[in-house]
C-alpha cells in the first residue's frame, strides 16, 4: 500500500488560515489502511480544525481519490466550500486539484512510501516502482529499495551484523537479506554474476511515467 | 620491459608488475582552497611512496576535487590514485572526468561505492549511485580495453576521428571485515571479473581475520589475478583505537592493541610501532603485494613508518 502520515497540525492550520469553509476529504483505500487519512482520521482532525479558529469544516470520505469517478459524490459539498483539504496520498491530492480546478487543494498528509505493515504502528518501504522488477533474481528481496545505496552488487562495507550503517537500529542490510535468502534457496551462485548497470530510464528518471494498455482501452 | 606490456602508463602498475612490495598512502584534500595544505601534504609524501590516493569528498564532506588535488600532486612529482565514488556522479559525469583526468596525466583510479551522504556535511543532498563500484570498474576497463563508453560507442570525437581512449590502472577496495564474511571473497572475485587491476583493503587491525580472508583469496587464486595491497592506519591514541573499534562500521580493533596503547608512556610512538609491526607481518603474507598506509590527518608520520618498516623508496 501507499503509506502516509499526517502533517504537523500547525502546517495544516497554516494552509487554512485564509479560508472560511473547508471540505476535509478522506480516502478509503491505502491511507485508510495505514490509519493516516481515512474516515476515522477525518473525524479526528475535523474538530481540531474547528476548535482552532472560525473555520467551518465539512467532512466526507470517498472510496479512492486516485480515480476521478469517486469524486462525483462530493461535488456539491466541494462547491459550497472555498478550499479542499485532502487526506489522500499525493496522487489523490493532485487528482482533487485537477477536478476542483477553481479551488485551492491542500495536502493534510506527507506521502512516505510504498510498503508493508510490519505490525501495530510500523511500516516499511519495499518498492520504489523502478519499472523493471528484478525480485526474481534477488530471491524476493529488492536491492534497489532495501539497500540504502540501491546497489546491484552489494553489500558495501557498511553492513555489520545484518544492519545498514545508515541507521543500524532501524534498517536491515538489504544485501544481508538477499544473501541469506539465496543461501536458503541454494542459489548463491546467482551472486557471482555481475548485473549490468540498471536502465534508470524505466524509473522516474525517464520523466513522469504513463501506462497505456490497448487490451482494456474502451472497456 | 617495454611500455606496451603494461595496461597503462602508471608507475604503480610497474612497481606491482615487477613484484616489488608497493607502498601507497593517502592524501585528503582540504575543505577549502588551501593550496599550501595540499602542497605541504604532497611534499611530505613525495619520494617516500609509489603513489598516493586522493580521496573523493571523503565521508561525504565537501573537499577539493580528487582530480584537481591529484593534478597538483602530480606536478610535485607524486603519482596520484584518484578515488571516484558512485555517490555524487552518474555515468556521464564519471566518464567525462576520466577523460579529463587522463589528459591531465592521471593514470590510476580507485573505484568506490562511496560513503552515504548521511555521514557528511550535506545530509539532505540527493545521492546518485547510478552505478555501483563493480559496474564502475567494468566501465573503466571497457573504456581502456574495448575503447568504448558505457553506452557502447567508440571513444572518438567523430566517425572519422582516431580512437583515443583513457588508459587507467584500475583499483578497487575490499573490506575483509564487513558482513557477510563468507561473501566478502566472492565480492572480491566479482571485482576481479569486472576487471580490477589492484585492490586496497580497509584498514586492518584484526590480523587473524585478515589471514583467514587471505586464505580464501588464495583459495580462489585471486591474488594472481589482481594485486592486493593491505590497508593500515596508525593509531594515534587510545581514544582513536576505541573510536575505530566501536564507531566505524566494518572495522574491528582487537582489545590487545587498545590495551597496549593504554599502557604505553608515549601512545603515539606505540601506535607507530604497532603499525610497523603490522606492515612487516603483512609483507610476509603470501598474496599481499603492497601496503596502503592511511595515516588520517597524520601524513607527516608516513615517511617514518615507511623507513621503520624497511620500505624506503630508492
Amino acid at each position: 500500500m501507499i503509506v502516509a502520515e499526517q502533517k504537523p497540525i500547525e502546517e495544516i492550520k497554516g494552509f487554512l488560515a485564509e479560508h472560511k469553509r473547508v471540505l476535509l476529504l478522506g480516502c478509503g483505500t491505502c491511507v485508510t489502511v495505514c490509519l493516516a487519512g481515512g474516515e476515522r482520521e477525518v473525524a479526528t482532525l475535523a474538530p481540531i480544525l474547528r476548535m482552532s479558529g472560525s473555520i467551518d469544516v465539512v467532512e466526507n470520505t470517498i472510496e479512492r481519490q486516485c480515480d476521478a469517478e469517486f469524486f462525483d459524490a462530493v461535488k456539491e459539498q466541494a462547491e459550497s466550500c472555498d478550499a479542499i483539504l485532502s487526506m489522500a496520498c499525493g496522487v489523490g491530492v493532485q487528482l482533487a486539484a485537477n477536478i476542483f480546478a477553481d479551488k485551492p487543494v491542500y495536502p493534510a498528509l506527507n506521502t512516505k512510501f510504498m510498503g508493508t505493515n510490519d505490525g501495530a504502528g510500523q511500516w516499511s518501504e519495499n518498492c520504489l516502482a523502478c519499472g523493471d522488477c528484478k525480485l526474481g533474481v534477488f530471491g524476493g528481496v529488492c536491492p534497489v529499495t532495501r539497500c540504502s545505496k540501491s546497489l546491484l552488487n552489494g553489500p558495501c562495507g557498511g553492513s555489520v551484523d545484518g544492519k545498514c550503517e545508515v541507521d543500524p537500529e532501524n534498517i536491515d542490510c538489504g544485501w544481508q537479506l538477499i544473501y541469506d535468502r539465496l543461501k536458503t534457496l541454494d542459489k548463491l551462485d546467482v551472486l557471482a554474476e555481475n548485473p549490468i548497470p540498471k536502465d534508470w530510464s524505466q524509473t522516474h528518471d525517464g520523466g513522469p511515467r504513463k501506462l497505456s494498455r490497448e487490451d482494456i482501452a474502451g472497456l | 620491459m617495454i611500455g606496451t606490456e603494461y595496461k597503462s602508463d602508471s608507475n604503480l602498475e610497474q612497481v606491482l608488475s615487477r613484484g616489488d612490495f608497493a607502498v601507497t598512502a593517502e592524501l585528503g584534500p582540504p575543505k577549502s582552497t588551501d593550496l599550501d595544505l595540499i602542497k605541504k601534504k604532497a611534499g611530505l609524501l613525495t619520494g617516500c611512496v609509489d603513489a598516493v590516493n586522493i580521496t573523493d569528498n571523503q565521508t561525504a564532506i565537501v573537499r577539493v576535487s580528487s582530480i584537481a588535488a591529484g593534478k597538483l600532486a602530480l606536478d610535485m612529482g607524486l603519482e596520484p590514485i584518484i578515488q571516484i565514488t558512485c555517490r555524487d556522479r552518474n555515468r556521464l559525469a564519471i566518464q567525462s572526468d576520466i577523460l579529463g583526468a587522463y589528459l591531465l596525466g592521471i593514470r590510476n583510479v580507485l573505484c568506490l561505492t562511496g560513503d552515504h551522504q548521511c555521514f557528511g556535511n550535506h545530509p539532505t543532498a540527493k545521492h546518485v549511485f547510478d552505478l555501483d563500484s563493480i559496474q564502475l570498474i567494468q566501465m573503466l576497463k571497457d573504456m581502456r580495453d574495448k575503447k568504448v563508453f558505457a553506452c557502447g560507442e567508440e571513444i572518438k570525437n567523430s566517425k572519422k576521428a582516431e580512437v583515443k581512449e583513457p588508459r587507467m590502472f584500475i583499483g578497487g577496495a575490499a573490506n575483509p571485515f564487513a558482513d557477510p564474511f563468507e561473501f566478502r571473497v566472492i565480492r572480491l572475485e566479482k571485482k576481479v571479473n569486472a576487471g580490477v587491476d589492484f585492490i586496497q583493503t580497509q584498514c586492518i587491525y584484526d590480523m587473524e581475520r585478515f589471514s583467514e580472508w587471505m586464505e580464501h583469496v588464495r583459495g580462489r587464486q585471486l591474488h594472481k589475478k589482481c594485486k592486493i595491497m593491505a590497508g593500515v592506519t596508525p593509531l594515534k591514541s587510545v581514544g582513536m583505537a576505541k573510536y575505530m573499534r566501536d564507531k566505524v562500521a566494518g572495522v574491528t580493533v582487537p582489545n590487545y592493541y587498545v590495551e597496549r596503547l593504554a599502557k604505553a608512556q608515549d601512545a603515539k610512538a606505540e601506535g607507530i610501532n604497532i603499525c610497523v609491526e603490522q606492515i612487516r607481518q603483512l609483507r610476509e603474507t603470501e598474496g599481499v603485494a603492497g601496503v596502503h598506509i592511511m595515516a588520517i590527518e597524520w601524513e607527516e608520520k608516513v615517511p617514518e613508518i615507511v623507513e621503520k618498516a624497511g620500505l624506503k623508496r630508492q
